[in-house]
């Protein structure tokens, strides 16, 4: 009993080594707050071991909603901040949040919809009409309902369009609250409408028997932008990692390694960011 | 051996006489305990006899301590009841409760004090006083119920206690257990030990009583030397019981 | 159209092949539930035992507590655990939020009740059978919780079995407090529900049957210690 006990205690001590090293990891990383849209597109994915084997910073992205990203970024939980909801970011900026807001990328949303397309927009050009169209037929429509940048571009197009999807939440106009991969899931099971960026969409498996309905609108048009979470609300700033991560993806190795991403031959991102200086 | 001092020697583990007096225990209205005072001393085999229901296995749990009376009061040489005296003190039920673990390591969990290897030989000692030398490693829940009492007894007779107290012992048991556990019993009285035995045996009684209290209805009905009680009871209780007839009232 | 025979093959695939990405999550879910059930047995089993042995006013007040604790939600828990960890939560400086650690914190938090309150059941009744026989033998309360939860180890290891398939299938806690890093903070459940999100419908499923799978033998294997060792030393 004696002997064993001490095997036991023994065991017992190992293993709480293990996990203490497991948890207090002192290697050298940031943390990007990121969408959904970033994540299951695989960009980062693909983007950010090219950064890592250039300067040895490893970089781990917590994706989630816009909304949660920038909460967590305002809790001083993030190093960087990787969203497209730009006057959300720019209030960011202006509360004292973030250092500064810098255009990183675009894409466009686009409306994806069965394929018997019930309320007839396959094919239009003009976002705000394809709303009313599938308002007026009182089409299923789901919606991310989750503060996100494409939830927000979304309720400013309902607004443009005349619509009060308040009112109607629940019948026609379905609410997931989720990511937009999540929603996308939904809307394939309910044949709905669901308002996506072209990139979690072309990357996305589940796709049934659903095509792009709508595109091509400026209205649709989906900008990201990449901000550096101000150093004097962080308990642990990462300044010179932070910025290496800043001046590489605007700069032109970054800005090339978006532009080089493709999926089933698509570029999915393009991108914009102004050179250094300008 | 912390055990092999003489008894006199262990001042602080005295628990001898153990002093009832105006003992009293209600349950649901019923008066268990009637008034029941009495001395425990010695180092002969008192018996405490009666029918079933009088009273007997409570008073047992009342002069150990595992019970605390509604009135009255008992004392262990003058003071009350204590853990630190409880291996002074040892008790056998009626049915043996073991640990899950080996004979051994049962024996050994009611020694205190000494090194591991000093408890365990005492345990082994113990253990093959009883005839239960070759069982030392079994887990004591396999064995027979016999070997699983005289197991107890073993436990109880470790720390060399003052006392032994028994709660009808041999209830459950077939004649050639009930033998090995009688065995038992004398051996204890023989090396010292005061031994309180409960029982409804007659016979049994009879083979082992050096003193009989007889017990009816919570109340002491009669107290005297075996021999005078069995050849000639003054209760008419004792009497009765020990003609065979069932008490009522 | 989800082509789920393609998708399961490729699932065992990666587990037969020792996929390299499929270890390190499977790897990493075994770390973190394992190491939160460990802390939960140390933190939960004594309580449970004391809870078990004591009386005292208020008793029943606090099983029903604890009884309701069982069912805290994970995702509660984890957004409570986010908060404290939080940079802006008062244990920010422990550099915690999204590291393991954390998930073992949140997971342990969702399984001590669990343990507790299994533990203390056991204990009770086993209390019931031996309180008497104890209590002649001069041990005292603390004794007597040490001695009644190494009798009852085997039907404790049950309740810990319990706390573990609780801890190793949530998904909710580990998300927040974790972030779903990957090779960082990704276990089986968060890969789950990233592949879900994904639209890869089938290969989640398949992680899922390789999260039975692995459930399974984990319970088999100490239902097997626990089998052997009744055989020799138990009964």
């Amino acid at each position: 009993m004696n002997y064993r006990r001490r095997v036991f205690l023994s065991v017992l001590a190992l293993a709480l080594t293990a996990m203490a090293g497991s948890a207090l990891a002192g290697d050298r990383f940031i943390t990007v707050q990121s969408t959904t849209s970033t994540q299951n597109s695989g960009l980062l994915d693909d983007l950010l071991p090219k950064f890592t084997a250039m300067t040895g910073i490893e970089v781990r992205v917590v994706a989630v909603g816009t909304g949660q990203a920038i909460k967590n970024a305002r809790n001083g939980d993030g190093d960087v901040l990787l969203v497209h909801a730009r006057p959300a970011e720019e209030k960011f900026v202006a509360d004292g949040f973030g250092v500064e807001r810098f255009d990183l990328m675009y894409n466009d949303f686009v409306i994806v919809g069965p394929a018997a397309d019930p309320a007839r927009v396959g094919g239009m050009r003009d976002a705000v009409t394809a709303l009313r169209k599938i308002a007026a037929a009182k089409s299923v429509f789901a919606s991310r309902g989750d503060d996100s940048g494409t939830h927000k571009k979304e309720l400013s197009l309902w607004k443009a369009a005349g619509i009060d999807v308040a009112l109607v939440s629940g019948r026609w106009y379905r609410e997931t609250g989720s990511g937009m991969g999540a929603t996308l899931n939904i809307g394939v099971g309910m044949g709905a409408y669901v308002l996506t960026d072209r990139a979690t969409w072309i990357a996305f498996r589940n796709k049934g028997d659903f095509a792009i309905q709508v595109e091509g609108d400026e209205a649709l048009f989906n900008q990201y932008g990449v901000t550096m979470v101000n150093p004097a609300k962080l308990r642990h700033p990462k300044i010179a990692w932070s910025r290496a991560f800043m001046d590489w993806i605007l700069g032109s190795e970054g800005q090339a390694a978006i532009a080089a991403y493709r999926v089933d031959g698509q570029q999915l991102f393009f991108p914009n960011a102004r050179p250094p200086g300008g | 051996m912390p055990f092999d001092e003489p008894r006199a020697g262990r001042n602080d583990r005295r628990v001898l006489p153990i002093t009832a007096s105006g003992l009293v225990l209600e349950r649901a209205g019923r008066r268990i305990i009637d008034n029941i005072g009495l001395t425990i001393t010695g180092h002969d085999i008192s018996v405490i006899m009666g029918p079933n229901g009088a009273g007997k296995s409570v008073l047992l749990r009342l002069l150990t301590g595992l019970l605390t009376p509604d009135a009255g009061t008992v004392a262990w040489a003058g003071s009350g009841a204590d853990r630190a005296r409880a291996p002074a003190v040892g008790l056998v039920f009626q049915k043996p409760v073991l640990l899950r673990r080996s004979a051994l390591a049962n024996v050994r969990y009611a020694l205190r004090g000494g090194s591991r290897a000093e408890r365990t030989r005492c345990a082994e000692d113990a253990l093959f006083r009883a005839g239960l030398a070759h069982l030392a490693k079994s887990p004591a829940r396999i064995l027979s119920g016999g070997e699983q009492q005289r197991l107890a007894l073993a436990r109880a007779l470790a720390p060399d206690p003052e006392v032994l107290m028994l709660d009808e012992p041999c209830a459950n048991l077939d004649p050639a257990a009930t033998a090995a556990i009688e065995a038992l019993i004398r051996d204890a009285r023989a090396r010292g030990t005061k031994v309180v035995l409960v029982t409804h045996d007659i016979a049994q009684a009879r083979r082992l009583a050096d003193d009989v209290t007889f017990v009816h209805d919570g109340r002491i009905v009669e107290q005297s030397p075996a021999a005078s009680f069995f050849d000639n009871p003054v209760s008419s209780a004792g009497r009765a019981y020990l003609d065979g007839r069932l008490l009522i009232d | 159209m989800q082509d789920f025979g393609a998708a399961f093959g490729d699932a065992f695939g990666l587990l037969l092949g020792f996929d390299p990405a499929l270890m390190e999550i499977i790897g990493l879910s075994l770390r973190v539930s394992i190491t939160a059930v460990f802390i939960s047995g140390l933190i939960g089993l004594p309580l449970g035992a004391l809870l078990g042995v004591s009386r005292f006013r208020g008793r029943a007040a606090v099983l029903v507590l604890l009884n309701t604790l069982m069912g805290l939600p994970p995702v509660v828990v984890g957004l409570l655990v986010y908060l404290m960890l939080s940079n802006a939560g008062p244990l920010g400086p422990l550099a915690l939020l999204y590291t393991p650690g954390a998930m073992i914190i949140a997971q342990s938090i969702l399984v001590i009740p669990i343990v507790a309150a299994l533990a203390r059941q056991t204990i009770e009744d086993m209390h019931a059978e031996y309180d008497e026989q104890l209590r002649i033998l001069g041990v005292g309360r603390w004794g007597m919780v040490a001695t009644l939860l190494w009798d009852a180890r085997y039907s404790l290891l049950t309740a810990m079995l319990a706390g573990f398939g609780r801890a190793v299938a949530e998904v909710g806690a580990v998300l927040i407090v974790g972030g779903n890093i990957n090779h960082v903070t990704r276990v089986m459940t968060t890969a789950i529900a990233l592949e879900t999100s994904k639209g890869n419908l089938a290969l989640a499923l398949g992680l899922g049957v390789v999260l039975l799978l692995l459930a399974v033998v984990i319970n088999a294997a100490v239902m097997g210690v626990r089998a052997t060792a009744a055989r020799s030393a138990h009964a």
